[in-house]
């Protein structure tokens, strides 16, 4: 298949209609206001249906009215919007609809800014609605990755009845890259399974639903969400590695396009004779805790490095345990860190561990 | 002997938890029997609000979704246009509709969604325990305006069929009562209407019902629908503010 140059935000607009997706409902928003465009324009040539909600608040209820009726559906938005959206988020978790959302994020907090960020991390996967509940949430590095996750976000969704979303910052979005669809023309639709909103023909009526007065029954519901979620967590969690084969004393841990960048600093210090390791999860939930573990364990000190003020940040000290001392370097507002900037910061870690600066766990010793 | 009267296909066995005297139930049975015998409750699809009616999904046999407080307009925009061969209704409340959830509804209407809203009007929040709604009456006293609304500070009530009735592109829009036995039969025919407009492809038709609520009124039922009649009737007039029939399509010349 010919690889083909286009836009983040229009190529993850293609990649929901080769998934199947055939149902768009969102509200423009920069920096991700290209992806209705897009769709606006496309979504009526493959028989698909798009529509632009008057807010974020409407958008996300049409997604969970989309869902329910058993029909792939997506919204997109940025920051602020995705805000807005997390009464209804709460709720088609609760109903257990797959949907795909995709958060290009921009710098907040408030209305903050429209250039790239990566400040919905806590919100995107430690809940950001009320109640107990938990998106699948995956944050691509390249064009071709949001391609790709895309896709899969949709194979999640329809298989453990969730909420998935996408998190790229303005960059993943605004960027054009070469990018290859593995899949030609429009995939398949959902199986609406025995849960869908079909009309009761031929079968007793079926009930979407979130309110559970009874509190056996409430946390009875509780309870089946954790077990799925805790299958989730031993079967969906996914990541990348860079030069971990070879021994390093300092553990780069970032995500997204900030992992990207990072990567470059890495490159470019192996040139100079350094190895630094370099460890990315994809799925930031479910976080690889273990697999970032491994990466920690073989490093002397560990340096976060992310788009806000410290985020993903408390996930590595969780993987941590406790066992090595973590730097962090962040960056809000829209600046984004150049890989010189980020070599600077790698080095300061490195030197660190140089001055004796070890590990806690090294130094009990 | 002929049968003339039997309980509707169109709502379970399951007793509801309405309060005595209040008109959900007879609202539920209007349109549940609408449904039934214009032959479409296997293809219909209906979204209960955030309210009393929070548990019509129990009610209605038929699918059912429990929607976010005031976003049931928006669910079923998503529903319709997922599934447009579906019937999509919602039934909300006062509170539901014209409070938190203007918004939606008037966005739903002024898209034109192949929907049915079934918006029932009883001038008072009722699960929440009386409080004032958008559509409480001037002087009416709630658990919120306990020395009576007052226009002055928070303003008059909120006609939404006569508001829904502005905009260019909804095709009916109705309000009924159900103070008496006389009002209900003309109300069910006014429901029929609005479903039979969506089975026939019309977009958006919006039935408003008045209705008593007994209970945080603090009144007797036969007193209740006395006060519907001398303080809500006056303000909120019944009829049917919109046809199909009245509607021009001339978008190309801007519009009227």
């Amino acid at each position: 298949m010919a690889k083909k140059l286009m836009k983040g935000n229009e190529a993850i607009g293609e990649a929901a209609i080769r998934a199947g997706c055939l149902h768009f409902f969102g509200y423009p928003i920069t920096p991700q206001s290209e992806i209705p465009e897009y769709l606006a324009r496309r979504l009526p040539e493959v028989g698909g249906c798009y529509t632009q909600a008057e807010s974020e608040v409407a958008a996300s209820n049409m997604i969970y009215g989309a869902a329910g009726v058993g029909m792939k559906v997506l919204t997109t938005s940025s920051s602020p919007g995705i805000s807005l959206m997390q009464e209804a988020i709460s709720y088609i978790a609760a109903c257990e609809l797959p949907v795909v959302l995709v958060n290009i994020i921009r710098s907040g907090p408030g209305l903050g800014g429209i250039l790239p960020a990566q400040s919905d991390y806590l919100q995107a996967t430690k809940g950001g609605g009320h109640g107990d509940y938990k998106l699948i949430v995956l944050a691509p590095a390249s064009v071709q990755e949001a391609v790709d996750l895309v896709i899969l976000a949709f194979q999640l969704a329809e298989k453990y009845l969730n909420p998935v979303m996408i998190i790229g910052d303005g960059m993943i979005g605004q960027m054009m890259e070469p990018v290859e669809f593995p899949i030609e023309g429009v995939g398949p639709p959902l199986d609406p399974g025995n849960w869908a909103l079909t009309g009761c023909k031929g079968r007793p009526k079926r009930i979407i639903n979130s309110l559970y007065l009874d509190p056996i029954q409430c946390n009875e519901i509780n309870l089946k969400l954790k077990a799925k979620y805790e299958k989730i967590i031993a079967n969906e969690q996914r990541w990348e590695t860079y030069r971990l084969d070879q021994p390093y004393d300092v553990l780069v841990c970032a995500f997204g396009m900030m992992a990207r960048i990072c990567r470059t600093a890495i490159d470019e210090l192996a040139q100079e004779g350094i190895n630094v390791g370099l460890f990315r999860p994809i799925s930031v939930w479910p976080f690889p805790y273990d697999a970032c573990y491994q990466a920690i364990e073989k490093a002397k000190r560990v340096v976060c490095i992310e788009m806000n003020m410290g985020q993903m940040l408390e996930d590595i000290k969780l993987a941590a345990r406790g066992s090595r001392e973590i730097d962090f370097y962040g960056t809000a507002g829209g600046v984004v860190l150049s890989p010189d900037e980020c070599k600077e910061k790698i080095l300061q870690s490195l030197e660190k561990t140089q001055r004796g600066g070890k590990s806690k766990a090294r130094g009990k010793k | 002997m002929k049968k003339i009267f039997s309980y509707t296909e169109g709502l379970t066995s399951k007793t509801m938890h309405y309060c005595p005297g209040c008109t959900h139930g007879i609202i539920h049975r209007m349109v549940a029997e609408s449904i039934v015998e214009l032959g479409l409750r296997e293809r219909t699809v209906g979204v209960a609000p955030v309210g009393c009616a929070v548990l019509a999904y129990e009610y209605f046999n038929f699918d059912m979704f429990e929607a976010a407080h005031g976003r049931a307009p928006a669910l079923a925009t998503g529903a319709k246009r997922a599934r447009p061969d579906l019937i999509l209704f919602t039934y909300q409340g006062d509170g539901d509709l014209a409070s938190i959830g203007m918004g939606e509804i008037i966005h739903a209407a002024n898209r034109g969604e192949k929907i049915t809203v079934i918006f029932v009007n009883n001038a008072v929040y009722g699960m929440t325990g009386g409080q004032m709604a958008p559509t409480t009456m001037p002087g009416q006293v709630t658990t919120t305006t306990p020395r009576g609304r007052d226009p002055k500070e928070i303003g008059y009530p909120v006609r939404m069929a006569e508001l829904i009735a502005t905009l260019t592109t909804p095709a009916f829009v109705a309000r009924v009562s159900t103070h008496s036995p006389k009002e209900i039969i003309k109300a069910k025919d006014v429901i029929r209407q609005a479903f039979k407009y969506q089975a026939d492809g019309r977009c958006f038709s919006f039935v408003e019902a008045l209705s008593i609520c007994p209970t945080n009124w603090g009144l007797s039922v036969r007193e209740a629908e006395k006060w519907l009649q001398r303080e809500m009737l006056p303000y909120y007039p019944l009829g049917i503010f919109k046809r199909p029939e009245d509607f021009k399509e001339d978008w190309k010349h801007g519009g009227h």
